[in-house]
């Protein structure tokens, strides 16, 4: 990714409240570790560090490009859910264990608590709220309902957006590719066997569309799969792999 | 239509109009439940009805609720199995910018390794985060005693401030057991284990709480808006009437969030003191370890038994432990299944200084069920006969061992038969690890019972507006279950309408009452209810149709969104157009009725389950479950598949993988995560093929429906079992049956 800061901004807020606490924050370390930093022990050595930077990147999200200011230790699927409202994406687990927030960056399926903000930069990214065309489901949401691929509902958007991003790059998966395809994802109310048939049952609708209309909006986010990449244009940063 | 209907009794002259919106029913390809010529879509697959909100991220949990000015509260939880709280000094936490307001949630002694001492409120959660460690708490130390073992050791230091460590839970006695145990020919003893199961639902406990002058506003993920709603007003010291509760969707629950909690406490009196909203929720860790599990269950059980396999006696003495809870009774099952007049039941819960336990998917039955239909399996071996034939020879048509009531309905012979058939029973191992081979395989199976009558009381009030439209109000919930879709098509199967007609308001506490979602109860309870608000809408909307049409009540049939004569179909008016002249809406008030006296009312099932051990490595996958259910009538066939399937995971899961493992040094859980606490993905399940039986309940309720959300999880554990006895000939008397059990089994084996 790019390692140099495009504009970084002092936050006040921050550093009064340290002057004012006098005391090591958890902050620190977070902010060391994303400037390179040694962790420090007292305050004293760490007040010169810029400890709570924040900087502007550009994410273009469900085909929407959007500016804002991230703080070093934001995690994507923080920017998503308290940020920008999009909480589709679920924090079930926290740590990259159950797939509750997996989204679709750069044509990949990412874990988004596993990815910083500041990573995702420059990054096409598409969530559940944008696989819809207006009223028209994605083929992957319609055969969720067909199939009752839910009980919760809870895991579902995580679910959905491996399943979409497991059928771009492999449209006629058998059923042990969609095994494979979805064992990233934890469905605790255990509809396993009604999500393996919805992904089947997508794969067939779609197979059934023609190829160029297959992808609306979303082929907007998917980057190596979906080609529509301006030439020239950098791809992005490099998502973390997924599970 | 069966002749002897309730509805018939109850409005005996549209008896006619439900045939008249009836399709025929298509003959589906298993045999079991055909839905009524009656229904259009009772009994039918139906799509959820709020399908589009759960794919589009639209459906909002808890979690996902942002409100003006919200504050994030955060809990400070105690780091020792048990200690005196000697002081809590709040001033460096509300000092911190940020922090808006702090409380002390404890006096006295804290009895488990995360129980609450404290909570903060602040502008976000890295401030709470910060804050609430700011806080300073000087505990004094006390012994503890974290494991079972420990804890009922001489000497064990208390682990409940009143009370000994093992307390009896349960007594019971029928007949003579000495005499039953000297008529037998045989006699068996066999002990089994289950272990710390803890719920993890996808969305973590969560609360936002918010005050309106007096008025307290939560919103909850939970399973039960009206205990949440008493159990505020009680600790608050406020009004129950000030005190609403919502709840829209909710990411799971299994039990572990069917009242109120003390973190909602918490956030609502945050809320009050900082004069904003406040936002709790747990962290995957927290809830790992603070809010409850299924307690587990060391069950010893001796029976006596002819040579035919009537059983003569039968005993059971267990062990309960659900930490500073009192541990499930497991002995329901024991009690009621089998025919056996000689009975003795000793249960003791061991206290220990962890989290209590909560109610877990069909408490206490479910471990209860691995305990008796493992031993089943064993007995029928050493009889060398037929486990199933055991289970058909001791078949009861009483509760209480055939002792007490005559059941309503019992369809467990027609589970046996169906499931037996579909499995292809015949394929066993005739005798348990006959087969050959590394890879084994193995067929089992396991009787199931549970009550699932639903609630007498329950209310609901079905609205029609002048405009025609539909709309029903009831204070249930939906846990995942799809019961707005339940509510739509029994709305619209009795008016006539389409699901997508009906407007579903649902998880609100102001609503008439309905009961937790748990215990199998919503269906039972809120679909008769909302059966009885419809069918009464039918009497006035017909009473309408009568004058409009100069047509007698009895020549009227409803259907298709209009009443029409029978005699002359051509004749007509539509619902919308009778409701026009209305002058205020029209509200028709259902209550879900009681059942007939002088029956037992339960629900019952079996499942057959395949499965391949490989006796090098111990792995065992389950190939395939049939589950055979009688539940009385299935209202959606499509949700009541997904029950079946997910509960047979979650069954396969806490057979095969969950345990919640405590370090017995410092009371703390060991695997608070999902990594480390495995449960089951797609790669790890099996092929679930649901039967229903076809029964339906008619002295039950209005629609002869019993619940399905707990039954299909509790024989799933021990068919698995039971299968894997028949594949390897040794039973692992243990769940989770993991590699290095059922290895230690094939060693035990060996050295027979």
């Amino acid at each position: 990714m790019d390692e140099q800061p495009k504009k970084t901004k002092k936050s006040v807020s921050r550093r009064v409240f340290l002057q004012q606490i006098g005391g090591g924050a958890a902050g620190v370390s977070v902010a060391t570790r994303i400037f390179g930093a040694e962790r420090a022990g007292a305050f004293a050595a760490a007040a010169d560090v810029e400890l709570s930077a924040v900087r502007e990147i550009t994410l273009t999200i469900n085909g929407k490009k959007t500016i804002l200011e991230a703080a070093a230790d934001e995690t994507l699927l923080g920017v998503l859910r308290e940020r920008l409202g999009l909480t589709g994406a679920k924090r079930v687990c926290d740590r990259g264990e159950c797939g509750g927030c997996t989204v679709i960056l750069n044509g990949r399926a990412v874990y988004a608590c596993q990815m910083l903000a500041l990573q995702a930069d420059g990054a096409e990214i598409l969530t559940v709220e944008g696989l819809a065309s207006g009223e028209k489901l994605h083929p992957v949401q319609q055969a969720f309902i067909d199939h009752d691929g839910y009980q919760c509902g809870y895991c579902t958007p995580g679910f959905i957006m491996a399943a979409v991003a497991l059928l771009q790059k492999n449209p006629r998966p058998s059923a042990e590719e969609i095994v494979t395809g979805m064992s990233g994802n934890i469905c605790r109310c255990g509809n396993y066997q009604r999500i393996q048939a919805a992904v089947a049952g997508a794969a067939e609708a779609m197979s059934r569309v023609e190829p160029s209309a297959r992808h609306s909006p979303m082929d907007l986010a998917m980057g190596e799969y979906g080609g529509s990449r301006p030439p020239g244009q950098s791809p992005g940063p490099r998502p973390p792999k997924r599970g | 239509m069966s002749p002897k209907d309730p509805i018939e009794d109850y409005y005996p002259e549209y008896m006619d109009q439900a045939l008249a919106v009836g399709q025929t029913a298509s003959s589906p390809a298993v045999p079991g439940q055909t839905p009524s010529a009656e229904f259009k879509y009772i009994g039918r697959a139906v799509p959820r009805v709020d399908g589009r909100n759960i794919v589009t991220g639209a459906a909002h949990y808890t979690h996902d609720l942002v409100l003006d000015d919200m504050l994030i509260g955060k809990l400070l939880r105690s780091p020792h199995a048990c200690a005196e709280v000697v002081s809590v000094d709040l001033g460096p936490a509300l000092a911190y910018p940020g922090v808006k307001a702090a409380l002390r949630l404890k006096e006295g002694r804290v009895s488990w390794a995360g129980e609450p001492v404290a909570a903060v409120a602040a502008v976000d959660t890295r401030t709470a985060a910060e804050a609430v460690n700011l806080i300073k708490v000087e505990y004094k130390v006390l012994p503890y005693a974290v494991s079972v073992e420990a804890s009922a050791a001489a000497g064990a230091p208390s682990v409940l401030e009143k009370g000994e460590n093992v307390q009896k839970s349960n007594d019971y006695t029928r007949g003579d057991i000495e005499k039953g145990f000297k008529e037998a020919d045989l006699v068996l003893e066999r002990t089994y284990q289950t272990s710390w199961e803890v719920h993890q639902p996808t969305e973590t406990h969560a609360s936002v709480a918010y005050w309106t002058n007096d008025y307290l506003t939560v919103h909850d993920s939970t399973q039960a808006v009206n205990s949440v709603r008493d159990g505020l007003a009680r600790s608050l010291g406020i009004p129950a009437g000030r005190v609403r509760v919502l709840k829209e969707y909710m990411g799971g629950g299994f039990g572990s969030k069917l009242g109120v909690n003390d973190y909602t406490i918490a956030a609502a009196r945050l809320a009050k003191e900082a004069g904003r909203p406040v936002k709790i929720t747990l962290t995957r860790r927290e809830n790992s370890y603070c809010v409850g599990y299924r307690p587990a269950a060391r069950m010893t059980v001796k029976a006596g038994v002819k040579k035919d396999g009537t059983l003569t006696a039968l005993s059971l003495r267990t062990q309960n432990s659900g930490g500073i809870g009192r541990g499930d009774r497991t002995a329901s099952p024991f009690v009621d299944v089998y025919k056996c007049p000689n009975m003795k039941v000793e249960e003791f819960s061991v206290f220990t200084n962890t989290c209590g336990s909560r109610a877990t998917r069909a408490p206490g039955y479910t471990q209860g069920t691995f305990g008796l239909e493992s031993f089943m399996e064993e007995l029928a071996a050493a009889l060398g006969m037929d486990p199933l034939e055991l289970r058909r020879k001791n078949y009861s048509v009483k509760d209480r061992g055939d002792t007490g009531t005559m059941y309503s309905t019992k369809g467990l012979d027609q589970c046996y038969a169906l499931g037996s058939e579909r499995i292809g029973w015949a394929r066993r191992n005739k005798v348990p690890g006959g087969g050959k081979g590394k890879v084994r395989t193995g067929i089992g199976m396991a009787s199931q019972i549970w009550p699932g009558a639903g609630t007498p009381g329950t209310l609901a009030d079905l609205r029609i507006y002048s405009d025609g439209s539909v709309e029903v109000e009831c204070g249930t919930q939906d846990l995942g279950t799809g019961t707005r879709t339940h509510i739509a098509i029994v709305a619209a199967d009795t008016l006539g309408l389409e699901p997508k007609d009906i407007s579903v308001k649902i998880g609100n506490s102001d609503y008439p009452w309905a009961p937790n979602s748990g215990g199998s109860l919503t269906t039972p309870s809120v679909a008769p209810a909302v059966r009885d608000a419809a069918l009464k809408a039918v009497v006035q909307l017909k009473a309408l149709a009568s004058k409009k049409l100069n047509a007698p009540v009895g020549d009227l049939v409803l259907g298709e969104k209009k009443i029409a004569l029978k005699s002359d179909p051509s004749k007509a008016v539509e619902l919308r157009e009778l409701a026009r002249s209305f002058q205020r809406p029209a509200v028709f008030h259902g209550e879900r009725s009681d059942m007939a006296p002088g029956y037992a009312y339960q629900t019952f099932g079996a499942h057959f389950a395949e499965v391949e051990v490989d006796t090098e490595t111990g792995k065992i996958k389950v190939k395939r479950v049939v589950a055979v259910h009688d539940v009385g009538r299935v209202i959606n066939r499509q949700t009541a598949d997904s029950q079946v399937i997910g509960a047979i995971t979650q069954g396969t899961s806490a057979g095969l993988f969950e345990e919640k493992l405590m370090d017995p040094a410092t009371g703390c859980m060991v695997n608070p995560n999902l990594h480390d606490y495995k449960v089951a993905t797609v790669r790890d399940v099996p092929v679930v093929e649901p039967v229903y039986a076809d029964i339906i309940d008619e002295r039950l309720n209005n629609l002869g429906a019993k619940g399905l959300g707990e039954p299909p999880r509790i024989p799933a554990s021990g068919a698995i079992a039971n299968a894997v006895y028949n594949a390897i000939g040794v039973h692992i008397r243990e769940i989770p049956m993991t590699p290095a059990r059922v290895l230690a089994a094939l060693k035990r084996k060996e050295a027979k």
